[in-house]
Parts: C-alpha cells; sequence; structure tokens
C-alpha cells in the first residue's frame, strides 16, 4: 500500500517506544504533582520545607519535569513512533536508541537531584549544571543520530511533514543546548561552573536559548506530533501541504528571533527589543499555520469528535494551541509587557500552552499509540478517556482564568498612583490581593492531576488486555482508527 | 509543484486533489494557503517594517538605526516619571514650606501629607509596623493612643528622625536593665515582681501584694510608683492592658529577667524631609496622635476624606 515494495512489512522498533511511553507518563505525574506542591506553596508559604522542599529548588523541578521529562519523553516516543512508520522503514541501530532512553532518563534524575541538593545555573529551563550538560549533549547527539539516519534510509522518496518539525526541534535545541550551555567548571571535582557569558549579554543568550526552548521544543516538536496523530486519528489527509511548508519555514526562521521579548525595559538596547518585538508580532501567523492546518484536516470529520474523546484532546489541544499562540505575540507588544512582565498573567500564559497544548496533544497522542503498542484492539475504557479530558479541561480553565486575573490586577496594582502622585500600594499588598486566585490555581491543578491518573489507570488496564464491562457491546461500533 | 500534479488523486470528501504522496496511509490536500492567513501575515510584516523606521531598530556598523520618533526606553521613564512628579508639584512646594502646624491646619495639605504617608509607610515601615500600623510583638501598634515616647507630632517626628536605640547621635535612649541575669533581683524576686505587674492592668495587685516593695525599690524610677510609665524614658504604662511583648506572665518574667532593648531605625538621610514628615502626619493620623504645644488643640487633624484611595 505505501511503498514500493509493500509485500515486506517493516517490522518496528516498538520497545523504544514503549519505554518512552511509559516514562512520560511517570515523569507527568511526578511533574504535575510538584507543580500541585508549589502552588499550594504560593498560597500556603508554611508548605516550605527547608532545605529540599523550598519553592526555590521545586519550581525548576516542576519546570524541567514537566517539559524535558514528561514533554522530552512524549517527544521521543512519538518520534520514534512517527520515524519508522512515515519512512516505513525500523529505526536505525537499536542499541544507541536504547542508549538515548537510559542515557535520558540519566540526565533527568542527574539535573532533578541537582536542584534538590540547590545545585543550579540559575538559568530558566537551563538550570543542570555542567557535568548534567555535557551528558545531555552526548545523549542529543545520539537522538539526532538514531532519527536522521532513520530518515536517510527511509523507503518513502519524500520526508513527511511531521518529520520535519521532529528534526527542526533536534537541530535546533541541539544549538540552543550548545550555545546557552558554555560554561567554565570550577574545577573537574566541582558542580559549580561559571557561565561563558555575563551581564546583558549572559541574559541575551539565556532568553535567545529560553525563548526557543519553547519555540523549538514545545511548539515544533509537538506540532510534528500534530501532524501525525491528527490526519491519523481523524482518518483524512493533511489539509494543505502548501501551508505546512509555508509555515514550517515561516515559523522557524522568524521564531529564533523573537527571545528579546522577554527582557522588555530592561538593560537591553532598545533595538534588540524592537526586533524581539516586531518578529514575535510577525510569528502570529506562522504559528497559526499549524492550527490551521491541524483544524482543518478534521473538514469531512466533525461529526468524529462526537463519538471520539481522543480525538477532542487534539482537537481542545489545537485551540489552545492557537489561544496561547494568539497571546504570546500580544504579551510581546512592550505596552502590554509593561504591564504583564513579571506578573502571573505570564505563568497563565505557559500553562495555556503547556496544559492545553502541550499536555493535550501529548494525551491524545498517548491514547492513539498505547492501545496499539501492546497489540490491544482498543483502550480498556473509552468513558475514562472522556472523564479525563472534562476534568483536565476543567482545571486548565480554572487554572488559566485565576492567572489572568491575579497577573493583571497584579500588574495593575504596581503601576498604580494616586492623584496626587504617590504610589497606591506596596507590593505586600499586591500579593495578599492574589491569595484567593493562589487558591483557585491549586484546585486548577488538582484537577489537571487527577486527570492524568485517571489516564494512567486506564493505560495500566488497557496494558493487561482489559476492557471496560459495560463499554464491551459498543466496542464493535466504536472502534476508531 | 508540477510534480504532484503527475500523481493527482481526488479526496473524496473534498473534491481537492492531493499531492500524490502517502506515507503510512496518510495523504495531503494541495490546497493552497488561507488567503486570509497570507494577508494577516504580510501586514503583520509591513507592520513591522513601519515600526522599525520608527523606532530604534536594526544594529549597524555606526551603532543601531535610531529610528524617526527619537524614542528611547529612557525618554519614556523621563516622561512618565515627570508626569507623576507633577501631581505632586502642585502640592510640594507649599508643603515644602509650611510647618508640621501649618499643615496639620491646611486640609488640603494634610490629605496630600497622609496620602504621601500611607504610600511611604507601606514601602518603609509596614515590614515591622504592619500594613496598617497594626503592629506586631515587639513592634508597637500605632493605631491605638499607647505611646512609649509620646504621640504628639514633634514626638513623632523626632522618633522618625532619629530612631530608637539606634546608631545616631540624636537617637533616644533608654535601657530596660536585666535584672536577673544581671543579677540585679534573683530568680524568685523577678517572679514575684513579675506576679506583681501582670495585676497591675486588672487591678488586681494591690500594695499588699510581696512584689510591691520590689516594684517601688527597682521599677518605680522609670515606670512610675503606680506603674502609668514615663515618657521620658520611654518607659511603658503598665497598667493599660496593652503589651508590647506579650501579657502572660511567663513573658513579662523575660522581660524582666533579660530586658528589652527593641531598635527602631533612625530615618533622617535616608528618607528626604518632605517624606518623614508626610509620615509623622499620617503616624499622627492612624487614630492614636496627641494634641500638644505645636498643635492647634481644638482640631488637630480635621476630618476630610481620605486622598488615598
Amino acid at each position: 500500500m505505501i511503498t514500493d515494495t509493500a509485500t515486506s512489512k517493516p517490522v518496528y522498533n516498538d520497545t523504544i517506544v514503549k519505554l518512552f511511553t511509559i516514562a512520560c507518563v511517570f515523569w507527568g505525574i511526578a511533574g504535575f504533582t510538584v507543580g500541585v506542591l508549589i502552588a499550594a506553596q504560593m498560597a500556603f508559604p508554611q508548605l516550605n520545607f527547608e532545605p529540599f522542599l523550598t519553592f526555590g529548588r521545586l519550581r525548576p523541578l516542576h519546570t524541567s519535569a514537566v517539559i524535558f521529562a514528561f514533554g522530552g519523553s512524549a517527544l521521543f516516543a512519538t518520534s520514534y513512533y512517527v520515524v519508522q512508520r512515515t519512512c516505513g522503514v525500523r529505526l536505525w541501530n537499536d542499541k544507541l536508541a536504547l542508549f538515548t532512553f537510559w542515557g535520558y532518563q540519566a540526565f533527568i534524575v542527574m539535573a532533578g537531584l541537582g536542584y534538590l541538593a540547590g545545585v543550579t545555573q540559575g538559568k530558566e529551563y537551563a538550570e543542570p549544571e555542567w557535568y548534567a550538560d555535557l551528558w545531555l549533549t552526548v545523549v542529543w547527539v545520539a537522538y539526532l543520530l538514531v532519527f536522521l539516519m532513520t530518515i536517510i534510509k527511509r523507503k518513502e522518496p519524500h520526508i513527511y511533514v511531521a518529520n520535519w518539525f521532529y528534526l527542526a526541534f533536534i537541530i535546533t535545541v541541539a544549538v540552543l543546548h550548545l550555545g546557552n550551555g558554555l560554561a567554565l567548571p570550577v574545577s573537574m571535582l566541582d558542580v559549580k561552573s561559571y557561565s561563558a557569558f555575563s551581564g546583558v549579554q549572559s541574559a541575551m543568550i539565556q532568553w535567545w536559548y529560553g525563548h526557543n526552548a519553547v519555540g523549538f521544543f514545545l511548539t515544533a516538536g509537538f506540532l510534528g506530533m500534530m501532524y501525525y496523530f491528527v490526519p491519523k486519528r481523524a482518518e483524512r489527509p493533511v489539509y494543505s501541504y502548501r501551508l505546512s511548508i509555508l509555515h514550517f519555514w515561516s515559523l522557524i526562521f522568524i521564531y529564533i528571533w523573537a527571545g528579546p521579548h522577554h527582557l522588555h525595559y530592561t538593560s537591553l538596547p532598545d533595538w534588540a527589543q524592537t526586533l524581539g518585538m516586531t518578529f514575535s508580532i510577525m510569528l502570529w501567523m506562522p504559528s497559526w499555520g499549524g492550527m490551521i492546518n491541524g483544524m482543518m484536516t478534521l473538514s469531512g470529520a466533525w461529526h468524529k469528535l462526537r463519538q471520539d474523546p481522543v480525538l477532542r484532546f487534539m482537537i481542545i489541544s489545537l485551540a489552545f494551541y492557537g489561544m496561547s499562540t494568539f497571546e504570546g505575540p500580544l504579551m510581546s507588544i512592550k505596552a502590554v509587557n509593561s504591564l504583564s512582565h513579571y506578573t502571573d498573567w505570564t505563568i497563565g500564559h505557559v500553562h495555556s500552552g503547556a496544559l492545553g497544548w502541550v499536555g493535550f496533544i501529548t494525551f491524545g497522542a498517548l491514547y492513539y499509540m498505547v492501545p496499539k503498542l501492546w497489540g490491544r484492539k482498543e483502550l480498556y475504557s473509552m468513558k475514562l478517556v472522556d472523564l479525563h479530558l472534562w476534568i483536565a479541561t476543567l482545571g486548565i480553565v480554572l487554572y488559566i482564568a485565576a492567572m489572568w486575573v491575579s497577573g493583571i490586577m497584579q500588574g495593575l496594582m504596581w503601576r498604580s498612583y494616586d492623584d496626587m502622585g504617590f504610589l497606591q500600594y506596596s507590593f505586600v499588598e499586591s500579593v495578599m490581593a492574589m491569595h484567593p486566585f493562589y487558591l483557585i490555581r491549586v484546585l486548577g491543578g488538582l484537577l489537571y492531576l487527577s486527570g492524568a491518573l485517571i489516564m494512567a489507570y486506564n493505560f495500566w488496564r488497557t496494558i493487561r488486555g482489559d476492557i471496560a464491562i459495560k463499554e464491551q457491546p459498543l466496542t464493535a461500533q466504536g472502534a476508531v482508527a | 509543484m508540477t510534480d504532484h500534479h503527475n500523481h493527482q488523486e481526488i479526496d473524496e470528501i473534498s473534491g481537492v486533489e492531493t499531492t500524490g504522496h502517502e506515507w503510512d496511509g496518510l495523504k495531503e490536500l494541495n490546497n493552497p494557503a488561507p488567503r486570509w492567513w497570507l494577508w494577516v501575515f504580510y501586514v503583520c510584516v509591513i507592520w513591522s517594517v513601519g515600526y522599525w523606521i520608527i523606532y530604534p531598530a536594526w544594529p549597524t556598523f555606526g551603532g543601531a538605526t535610531k529610528g524617526t520618533a527619537g524614542w528611547t526606553q529612557f525618554t519614556k521613564l523621563e516622561r512618565e516619571q515627570a508626569e507623576i512628579a507633577a501631581r505632586q508639584t502642585q502640592y510640594l512646594g507649599r508643603f515644602h514650606e509650611a510647618s508640621l502646624e501649618d499643615i496639620m491646619n491646611d486640609p488640603e495639605l494634610y490629605s496630600f501629607a497622609t496620602a504621601g504617608g500611607a504610600s511611604a509607610f507601606k514601602d518603609n515601615c509596614a515590614t515591622c509596623h504592619g500594613t496598617g500600623g497594626a503592629g506586631g510583638k515587639g513592634y508597637p501598634n500605632l493605631n491605638d493612643d499607647e505611646w512609649l515616647w509620646g504621640g504628639r507630632i514633634e514626638d513623632i517626628y523626632q522618633t522618625l528622625l532619629y530612631g530608637i536605640r539606634a546608631p545616631h547621635d540624636d537617637t533616644r535612649i533608654s535601657q530596660m536593665p536585666a535584672f536577673g541575669r544581671d543579677g540585679l533581683l534573683t530568680r524568685a524576686q523577678v517572679m514575684t515582681v513579675a506576679d506583681y505587674v501582670s495585676g497591675l492592668a486588672s487591678a488586681s495587685s494591690g500594695n499588699d501584694h510581696p512584689g510591691y516593695t520590689i516594684f517601688q525599690e527597682k521599677c518605680a524610677s522609670c515606670h512610675g510608683p503606680e506603674g502609668k510609665g514615663n515618657r521620658d524614658f520611654g518607659a511603658p504604662n503598665l497598667t493599660d492592658a496593652i503589651w508590647l511583648y506579650g501579657e502572660s506572665k511567663d513573658v513579662i518574667f523575660r522581660t524582666v529577667y533579660d530586658g528589652r532593648a527593641g531598635v527602631m531605625p533612625y530615618w533622617k538621610g535616608r528618607l528626604d524631609d518632605d517624606t518623614l514628615r508626610q509620615l509623622t502626619i499620617y503616624v499622627h493620623s492612624l487614630g492614636g496622635g496627641e494634641a500638644g504645644e505645636s498643635v492647634n488643640d481644638s482640631d488637630f487633624g480635621p476630618t476630610i476624606p481620605d486622598a488615598g484611595q
């Protein structure tokens, strides 16, 4: 059907995909749990337990666990799944692939233990110290080799769009990691290192990295995921090949410039701030290209949304993707940024992208893959998928709505002068005013975490080969994909 | 694209041709990119180019382009600070010239002073005294009418300027001795006098109390024979049921045994005098401010709406 030699169906390396899938679920639950804990610490500072369980150490543990451990494992799992199937060949070099699994897990543990012990470079999303950075470099080169060699030996004449995005993600993350990670250790026996950059250069390099960690890890990588699993699940062709080319090249060209918008009204020169802002504005449509292509792929299959909660996960994720890639350019505008920067609005923005887009597209892909990987006809329970969907959606809405209100209120309070020219509020008053929203955030996070636990249960039962009793009669007609 | 037309195949549902490729059952339609998408993208690009012309934008060998508007973030800051300063200027000139007494009697200056004082209080004083000035253990409540060193406007001003037990030559100093630790009283005697003091507020400690004699001998010189305190020494009134460190007998024992020496920083030279006078009037206005020689007795603290809100 696909290849010229249709008779020899390739046997894919799914062991590696299974390993990363399990890791993804595990780290997801771990990362969400730490997230709930630090959200609770913001509301109740008594929950900080010195020295290991303080907000300062747990916060990078949370961000790294969700972005790099959960998100990273999801990208490894799906990229290995997708590249084999769309190239029509087995993954190149099983041993090296297996090394990327254990190597990456070792990196996660190395980084996480470091945070708890207070070992950090102090660079947001790049906290691991030099020894973990070096190790990650080795693992990442192995990943690039495995992925690239699989593409090179493909049986298909063309490279499928999902693989462009995955490849852009792997290559750019390597460049970012090497650039921002340049540091000199105090000694080979010391965990401490000093960055090669200082002052405003250091800030600029950091946010060139930080913003593109969002752009290439959390956007390009997950767009790769979207480009395979959405058309697969919807059983429809991708809406527009031309759109995918245009938005791919415009996205990767423009994204890389947008970092300075994290440094508005700082010692970064005005010209660099201008470029960061304008490139963020120009990034709006290239980002939306992915949403349009994903959503329009459903034309002719909209009715499937009614029956299939897995497809709903994917479509809601695209909606959140569209929302946060509109909000991003909006917040990069200096006038908006002067209000939003340093407030909870930023946290809300990140989470509409992370919980809504990254989380939901991953859940959708996992729900699609797990029965196939373990040779089951169906998931254990579609009703539990639906429950997960609604609980998690409610959690996100609570979370981001609370952070919008809290963030905008916070920004307005900080800049509020009375008509005699005096500041109206102290910082502490703004913190006190945020307390109710911190509580709502904890609740939102708890809901999201509960959804993930339901998913893990569903997977466990699926892998065991169970089918929920009440759903058995429905399975025949409900079968999708 | 011409290559694709060779393999063209029509998708039944949409009636659109595919690109002719297939990967693991996935195909792509050959739809054009949506017009509106392209146009919004072009508009964003054109807008950005316009922005680059007006604002500082591109680095060159001779420094970055400056833009036609002459805008920099520093000029913006100056402009905004000037705007805020202008709101104050209409009052500040008069405020600067006026004496504390004049300010107390001028409703407009008074409300300017309390607004400025409230703002400065939150940034500088609230850390110890609380945002509302309600104090805490070891930090006096500024809302009540109990004052260690006096609650007249001049008293408060002096406390603010020089602090209490602060490293300044003119600071207010007094010493509550560590009667127990320094062996001035035995442990038992400290306990007895603490018991006596704890009963002063409820008048349950009479002259027949065993602590009475110790109190008269050791404490009365500062706190007065009846324990009513003395502001000249910052000695608190012990009969008013207001306690800086706590009302329990244990705490009073600790105070007598080890002494106390709370510190209020001096602010002269750290805040400008206008701000200090605003703070003085604000603290005076909190509820416990007292009238004094320098202030019009009959109506200090004119009642006017709080300008801070």
